[in-house]
């Protein structure tokens, strides 16, 4: 944990009241993002039911995702032929298009060499050797120990693997041609269905092809069902996964993927796909350069549509400024997200007077305090931070705020300090909506805007001993 | 409203479902789905139950730490519990199962809201975690100097070659006022949270039950085990209990505390809910301690009206029986009138329900009150004796799976072994027919012809929502949405989502209120736009492609 308001935080062994997930969760949800694609988490049947448990608390959607069921025997054993019934029965009960599979601390404890057994299997399969009834599912295998990383860390571990999977050939660099009209790759961090959306409409609008990868816009956030659907429609196409070789470019968001596992790095220098990661387009100057670069990408200026919406949103800040300017918040959550929204408060005036993550990252202090451009006051800066030490840092480093913002998690803190919880980013479960809560663009911003003046105006009028109606 | 013997035959479901299955598949799955048959009041068919769950085929389950610390040790609130294992695990048990528990002040221990761990990195998986389990424990110790710390084990912990029992042993050297003990609850155990029930037991037994003789006042002391207090179901059997005269020492383990576990065996009697998660530590303390036990139900207006009965005639004093009576009678008055307002709306109506080791039982107390009728129930990670009752326990065949969690073998305790009830008065009880150690089962309650579904999965629900169109499906939140993508209600019947207490009287008008808002809702009439022409077109299942 590091310190950067000249707090004492004192460090524990322990963590107490975690403030991140684990890595097979992030990798679940990426391959549910990616169409007729259904997870298969290679451990004990309880990392299944906990994750799709936890999934489903916060979209509110079905979330099937499959084991291989571990026993005590396979644990001694090995895994292998639990891993090939799966994936049998995976492939013939679903008719998936894909299986994604996930390890877990137990498979990679005990060193099951999942690639190897994959390999086996697939030559099996190609021989007519396997109970699949001829259902020949691409297999994508994401490594995601629980004990390394967070969920984020599965989340784009699982987007390399399928990248990988699917483009296995094709030609080099050199043999290249960018296609006409230039054709846009966006890879996405962990973010809402509605994020997702919100992506799709502004890619649209630019009217060039692209691939969202990976988008759980429809499949984790689907409508009611006329009639039953083995696997909810939507997702990233695979063709479109394997264009992506074919792309101008490749926006990422966030930094949060491993240089050597990140699938973006892996277009370019495979087949010199131009790489930009960028943060979250959340906050005028973020979305500023989220908008110029599809721009410059496609080769055309961005439409008047988000340019009047980028005004409506200046005016929104003029209009809402003097209820948040001054203010101060706390905020925690996934690297990415928590800096993209220490730039948004900081752009409105709000001072994020902690901003934590439960990440080991070494870029997270430094990412901060570059988000932080308009701040005079000291920002408290903890990584690799729980919520028992989040409070513990702001109470004894007598740290004053008017509210909290993060997921759902956060309500012992603010609770206990007091203040208003904002909820955002993931998890939302104890409010109806976290899949629906727009983070991005223009218009995320605005709704975020209109969130934390709404809940600094409540507060206060909250207070009111003689209930005034404007405030 | 279809009388049963209109819907689609149960014989022809079973059937095609099978053949849907390749024939390894097919051949467990048809021990596992029964065509209930009641003869002489108490014969049925036999079902196969814990065994293990295929890979790949969809399954409600979860795992041995989910039963253990999860289910059985999470809902009490002054254990300091420590999960050791990477993240996520710790994370995911952190009060999801809307446990509520009430301390006695502000100031009083609750830990319920904490959830500490290891959060294992790559370094201890190679080098071992015990050092860091050592460190966690003492930094609980430095913030809290808890009364007892439990330690959960989880995947990886035994195969890296951690000992959470040395461990254990080791720090309570260090800390002699303090209670430490670990919980071999490693995910792989068993087939099912079942094996995890049944880690804990042995452990809250073993560990923490006989430690402190401090009874507490009262002529009728009863312990209720297998009571959980999701969505303050403990908190209204605390109310109906007391105001019978009843006095309550302790839950295992909703609204509990350590020094309540480890007085239980001062008690009269120990009462349980929950057969299958708690039903081993009922037997261990009638052996040690000679505290009989019988089987109570609390979900249902009459089944608590029953309950309640047999532990006042237990006692056999006739003011408290008494007492009882006239406490039965003040509460059902207004249960009446709710439940007939509900039932003129919800009568003849259809459900089934996949949840549990006894909810998927007790449960349909509640439906049938306000007239619904069961089509289908089966549980999650129930053993033969849930379905069949424990009269056939002799015959449930051991197999590897049950045979890796330990079976205690317990003596009776040379000084506070006490039998409540001599063996001379036993027999003569019991030849009046009052039964003690029993549980009837499932399956001798539920009509002919009704499907009884061991393990029921992705698949199967679907087939036998396509076929039967229930009215009502009760499961899991994991179930929940795709029931209710089908325009059909969905209750969620482990840790409701919402709302409760669902026992007691009160319970019971909470639930037959929130059935009728559930059954009787407008929403799925809006399901198709007036302009939809063209439904989604129907996808369909096959396993054997």
């Amino acid at each position: 944990m590091k310190s950067g308001a000249g707090v004492p935080v004192k460090s524990f062994v322990s963590t107490r009241n975690a403030c991140k997930l684990c890595s097979p969760l992030g990798a679940c949800f990426a391959f549910r993002g990616i169409e007729g694609c259904i997870p298969l988490i290679h451990g004990s049947q309880g990392c299944a039911t906990y994750i799709r448990r936890y999934g489903i608390s916060h979209f509110r959607e079905p979330i099937d995702i499959a084991s291989s069921n571990f026993t005590e025997a396979a644990a001694i054993f090995g895994g292998k032929d639990n891993l090939f019934t799966a994936l049998d029965n995976v492939s013939r009960a679903y008719r998936p298009a894909a299986i994604g599979i996930t390890s877990t601390c137990l498979s990679e404890t005990i060193g099951e060499d999942v690639s190897m057994y994959l390999k086996q299997y697939e030559t099996r399969r190609g021989q007519g050797l396997c109970d699949n009834a001829g259902h020949c599912p691409a297999i994508f295998y994401a490594s995601t120990p629980s004990y390394r990383g967070t969920h984020v860390e599965g989340f784009h571990e699982a987007i390399y693997a399928a990248v990988r999977a699917l483009i296995s050939d094709g030609p080099a660099a050199d043999q290249r041609r960018v296609k006409v009209p230039p054709r846009i790759n966006l890879i996405s961090g962990l973010l809402s269905a509605e994020d997702l959306r919100e992506l799709h409409a502004i890619l649209k609008s630019f009217a060039a092809p692209y691939t969202l990868l990976p988008d759980y816009s429809e499949s984790l956030d689907g409508p009611s069902w006329a009639g039953y659907q083995k696997l909810p429609a939507g997702g990233t196409k695979a063709d479109d996964i394997r264009s992506m070789k074919d792309a101008a470019g490749t926006l990422y968001l966030g930094f949060s993927s491993s240089p050597e596992r990140d699938a973006g790095q892996w277009l370019a220098s495979r087949f010199g796909v131009p790489l930009t990661h960028m943060d979250f387009p959340l906050g005028i100057e973020n979305c500023d350069v989220f908008f110029e670069s599809l721009s410059r990408l496609c080769e055309k200026p961005v439409p008047e549509f988000w340019t009047k919406q980028r005004g409506r949103l200046i005016d929104a800040y003029i209009d809402g400024h003097k209820y948040c300017n001054g203010k101060k918040a706390i905020i925690y959550g996934e690297e990415d997200f928590v800096v993209a929204i220490a730039s948004f408060l900081d752009e409105i005036g709000v001072v994020p007077v902690a901003a934590a993550t439960g990440a080991q990252s070494n870029s997270f202090a430094h990412r901060i305090r570059k988000a932080l451009k308009n701040t005079r006051q000291q920002t408290l800066i903890m990584d690799k931070a729980d919520f028992a030490g989040i409070l513990e840092a702001v109470k004894g480093g007598g740290l004053e705020a008017d509210f909290v913002m993060g997921h759902s998690k956060g309500l012992y803190l603010a609770r206990n300090l007091g203040l208003p919880l904002l909820r955002c980013g993931f998890p939302v479960h104890d409010r109806i909506g976290g899949q629906r809560i727009l983070h991005l663009g223009y218009k995320g911003t605005l709704n975020l805007f209109d969130l934390v003046c709404n809940t600094l105006m409540q507060a206060r009028q909250e207070k009111f001993s003689s209930g005034y109606t404007y405030i | 409203m279809a009388d049963i013997t209109e819907r689609p035959s149960v014989e022809n479901f079973k059937e095609e479902v099978l053949r849907s299955y390749p024939p390894k598949i097919a051949k467990k799955r048809a021990k596992q789905i029964i065509i209930n048959k009641v003869e002489n009041q108490e014969e049925v068919p036999v079902i196969q139950a814990n065994t293990r769950t295929i890979p790949g085929i969809i399954t409600m389950r979860g795992c041995a730490y989910a039963g253990c610390k999860g289910v059985v040790l999470g809902p009490t609130r002054d254990i300091l519990q420590i999960t050791h294992g990477p993240v996520g695990c710790g994370f995911y048990s952190w009060l999801t199962r809307r446990n509520q528990t009430k301390p006695e002040s502000l100031s009083d221990t609750n830990f319920m809201t904490y959830a500490m761990s290891t959060d294992l990195q790559e370094d201890e998986i190679i080098f071992g975690g015990e050092k860091k389990l050592r460190a966690a424990i003492d930094e609980a110790v430095a913030l809290f100097h808890p009364r007892a710390i439990g330690i959960f084990a989880t995947c990886p912990v035994g195969l890296i070659g951690d000992d959470v029992h040395a461990v254990a042993r080791a720090m309570e050297e260090k800390y002699p006022d303090i209670n430490i003990f670990g919980f071999s609850c490693e995910g792989y155990k068993g087939v099912s949270q079942s094996a995890g029930h049944h880690v804990a037991n042995n452990k809250v037994f073993t560990d923490v039950v006989g430690l402190s003789d401090k009874a507490r006042e009262g002529r009728f002391r009863v312990n209720i085990l297998g009571e959980y207090n999701i969505g303050g179901d403990a908190f209204e059997i605390e109310r109906i209990v007391a105001d019978c005269g009843i006095t309550l020492h302790s839950t295992f383990s909703g609204n509990s505390t350590y020094e309540e576990f480890s007085s239980a065996h001062t008690a009269d009697l120990n009462v349980v809910m929950c057969h299958r998660s708690i039903n081993y530590l009922a037997g261990m303390m009638e052996t040690r301690y000679g505290i009989p036990w019988f089987k109570v139900n609390f979900v249902g207006a009459g089944a608590t009206s029953k309950s309640l009965l047999k532990i006042a005639n237990y006692f056999e004093d006739p003011a408290l029986i008494k007492k009882t009576e006239e406490v039965i009678a003040r509460e059902m008055e207004e249960v009446a009138k709710v439940r007939d307002d509900v039932k003129s709306r919800c009568q003849g109506k259809t459900a089934m329900l996949y949840v549990g080791g006894s909810r998927a039982h007790h449960y349909q107390d509640l439906l049938k009150e306000i007239g619904m009728t069961i089509l289908s129930a089966g549980y999650e990670f129930a053993h033969r004796d849930d379905y069949e009752g424990r009269k056939i326990m002799s015959s449930i065949v051991v197999d590897a799976d049950s045979r890796n969690i330990e079976e205690l073998t317990v003596e009776p305790d040379p000084e506070r072994y006490k039998p409540r009830v001599t063996p001379e008065e036993r027999a003569r009880r019991e030849a009046e027919g009052f039964a003690f150690s029993d549980y009837r089962g499932m399956m001798p309650e539920m009509d002919n012809q009704t499907l009884v579904i061991d393990d029921c999965n992705h698949y199967e629900l679907e087939e036998l929502i396509d076929r039967y169109h229930p009215d009502l499906v009760c499961a899991g939140i994991k179930e929940k949405y795709v029931v209710q993508k089908h325009g059909i209600p969905m209750k969620q019947l482990h840790s409701y989502d919402y709302m409760g207490p669902f026992a007691g009287y009160r319970g019971a008008i909470n639930f037959y209120r929130e059935i009728d808002r559930l059954l009787n809702s407008n929403v799925f009439k809006f399901a198709r736009a007036p302009w939809d022409e063209n439904p989604q077109i129907h996808a369909s299942y096959g396993f054997n492609g």
